[in-house]
């Protein structure tokens, strides 16, 4: 046993000594590169490569920080998983970058790496895909549930002109993300203009394709006067875009919800939904630029109630989330027939 | 009166003869309470849709009745589907101007063999079909992802003509509806009234017996693996044209409701047993849930658990008829 034990000792001993040399020696050779020429430079770990909607979010990032005069390191391993993140993370610290924003690919599983790199003084935040509460500064949410619930029931009643009975299609009865949004679509609906709406029923598709189509169909001849499907998942409004489609319930019955681009470009130029939202990925990406570099500057600390300014997208605050703080990106972004054609082939 | 009586004897003889009677009994009590429930469940478009929507399983659960006759079961053929789907959604993507049936047969092709793959491992290779085709599940799952690069095929850019295999009717009938009639026709003839069909349940019913006597064992496993990996492949075109959607995670886990229409329509699952009328009212009953739990407006938390209740009562209530009906049959042997 005691031999065991010091067997063990012993390896753990010479590994901890020989990773000790391997980052002395990184750091030293990364510090004389790095401040070269004296500008700052922002790390971004996406959570893979190929992924066009990641694509578009190290642009925007890229964006930002080069608007803001400093150099953007663009990162994501090849396999979406937190272990090769952890070493992405690692190779950053070692490089001695001022900041990090990643997208997680694990809420947890990051936060020893995350927490190594905030013990150095990097600034971490994470965006899109949270990171616990304690491997991050702040935290850069693309969907304000707030907004999201709002901006679908006014888009609802545009398109049935204020007046009739609707739906809601949403993924499993467990899923956060929608309860939080059809949470805010019922508040949403306690105004008095749009007293003339009722809500009938949410029903939840589970995001499979199948479970989703008859759904839709059932909510069809269950609800025959029925005058709008909202569907906040893009499983579902995909599904409930090819049932209306199909049917020829195009004009009788509106559809809109949050979709991706490309699934609903087909069903968005036929007219069977008119208008959808999703998130723009580039404003993600620079809103966490600014937010990187506000961290630096150190004009934010991640404390409730700090403000700072976001290039284009104006002010922004940093708000509560649980146990975290957050800076919300605001409005989603509206995809129609005028835009689609653009975005359909980015993701 | 006489001939009144020895009439109604003859009807009940012919329906106890008839073993799925408890399930077709089961199927039509719900519907019964389903239409009291929401009138609008025995409506014409809604026995369409829910029959539409029926016809993939009900294809594949020919096949995985082939499949669980011969003592095996199939767990890759969700992967199978998708990556058939994936390959001819790719493909239509490329040249828009395919003809539909090309890209059917392109999908049955790839579906083909896959489960030529598949079957020769378990047959030549002797691996157990339970790993074998949860192993195959995983490789063809990946390389759904592979020949894809991580991306979907969305509707537009399926052309019309593709989509429209799934739409499309002739004779006012859904060509899903055909296509599965047309595979239940041909089985119903393959199974019951070729020599190889009855080589099938000789395999599954005794291995060692049906080798004895001079069947080729390796080649009925080979072949019904191959069968139901043509099936998938037929169905993962069916499936993306339907939905006008490919993604890398098609279908997944889309096996299991298929063997749940299997054990419902009575095919035993140690192999042996199991008729193509069977296997119709397991599908009928899987469509009927998941047409009709939607329109009775139950609570989504109940759902699953009434979907599983359901299929247990179904198989208890069935297996009881069964039993009913054998020991009738035995009792006039004697007699």
């Amino acid at each position: 046993m005691k031999k065991l034990f010091l067997g063990f000792l012993s390896i753990f001993l010479v590994f901890s000594t020989l990773a000790a040399c391997s980052q002395t020696s990184s750091n030293e050779g990364s510090s004389d590169s790095g401040s070269k020429d004296g500008k700052k430079r922002f790390a971004i770990v996406f959570k893979n490569t190929g992924n066009p909607y990641g694509e578009k979010q190290m642009d925007g990032f890229k964006q930002a920080i080069e608007a803001l005069g400093h150099e953007a390191i663009l990162k994501a391993p090849d396999q979406p998983t937190a272990e090769a993140q952890i070493q992405m993370i690692e190779e950053l610290i070692s490089q001695k970058v001022d900041s990090i924003a990643i997208v997680g690919n694990d809420p947890d599983a990051l936060q020893p790496a995350l927490k190594k790199a905030m013990d150095q003084g990097i600034k971490v935040l994470s965006l899109d895909s949270a990171v616990n509460a304690q491997s991050r500064m702040v935290h850069v949410n693309q969907a304000d549930p707030v907004a999201i619930g709002r901006v679908q029931i006014e888009a609802i009643s545009e398109m049935i002109g204020g007046k009739g009975q609707i739906a809601v299609l949403s993924a499993t009865s467990q899923a956060t993300n929608q309860n939080a949004w059809i949470e805010q679509m019922k508040e949403t609906l306690k105004d008095p203009k749009y007293k003339d709406i009722e809500l009938v029923k949410v029903a939840y598709g589970d995001d499979l394709r199948d479970k989703s189509v008859s759904e839709t169909e059932a909510l069809l001849k269950s609800y025959p006067d029925l005058k709008g499907i909202i569907a906040p998942t893009t499983v579902g409004i995909a599904a409930a875009g090819k049932v209306l489609t199909d049917k020829g319930l195009k004009d009788k019955v509106h559809l809109t919800g949050l979709g991706l681009p490309s699934e609903m470009a087909e069903y968005i130029e036929s007219g069977v939904c008119d208008w959808m939202y999703l998130w723009n990925p580039i404003d993600v990406g620079y809103l966490a630029g600014y937010a990187a570099d506000a961290l630096v500057s150190e004009t934010i600390t991640g404390k409730v109630g700090d403000k700072f300014t976001a290039g284009d997208l104006g002010e922004k605050e940093v708000v509560e989330d649980g146990d975290g703080t957050q800076i919300m990106l605001g409005d989603p972004f509206k995809f129609d027939a005028s835009n689609i054609a653009e975005w359909k082939e980015v993701y | 009166m006489v001939a009144n009586n020895e009439q109604k004897g003859t009807l009940i003889e012919n329906i106890a003869k008839f073993r799925e009677v408890g399930l077709l009994g089961f199927i039509i009590i719900l519907s019964v309470v389903i239409q009291w429930r929401n009138s609008s469940f025995l409506t014409l478009e809604n026995i369409n849709d829910m029959i539409t929507n029926t016809a993939i399983l009900s294809i594949l659960a020919v096949g995985m009745m082939l499949v669980i006759i011969t003592r095996g079961i199939d767990l890759s053929i969700g992967a199978t589907l998708a990556l058939s789907g994936m390959i001819a959604a790719l493909t239509v993507g490329a040249f828009p101007n395919l003809s539909p049936i090309l890209a059917i047969l392109l999908g049955t092709l790839v579906g083909l063999v896959s489960g030529l793959i598949l079957g020769a491992i378990i047959s030549k290779g002797g691996v157990l079909p339970i790993i074998a085709t949860l192993g195959m599940m995983y490789i063809f799952r990946g390389l759904t992802f592979m020949v894809s690069g991580g991306q979907w095929v969305s509707a537009h850019q399926m052309p019309e003509s593709f989509k429209g295999i799934a739409t499309g009717s002739f004779l006012g009938i859904n060509n899903l509806i055909l296509i599965a009639v047309l595979i239940y026709v041909a089985f119903y003839y393959f199974i019951n009234h070729t020599r190889t069909g009855r080589q099938i349940y000789a395999v599954g019913s005794n291995p060692d017996s049906a080798k004895i006597s001079g069947i080729n064992h390796d080649k009925i496993i080979w072949l019904v693996y191959t069968i139901m990996g043509g099936l998938s492949g037929l169905a993962g075109v069916l499936w993306v044209s339907k939905f006008a959607s490919a993604q890398g995670d098609t279908a997944s886990g889309y096996e299991l409701t298929v063997i749940a229409a299997c054990v419902l329509g009575g095919v035993n699952i140690a192999g042996g047993s199991g008729k193509i009328s069977g296997i119709i009212l397991g599908s009928v009953l899987i469509g009927i849930m998941n047409n009709a739990l939607p329109l009775i407006n139950v609570s989504p938390f109940w759902q699953t658990g009434i979907q599983g209740s359901i299929i247990l009562i179904a198989v208890v209530l069935n297996a009881l008829v069964k039993r009913g009906v054998d020991m009738n049959a035995l009792m006039r042997r004697r007699i």
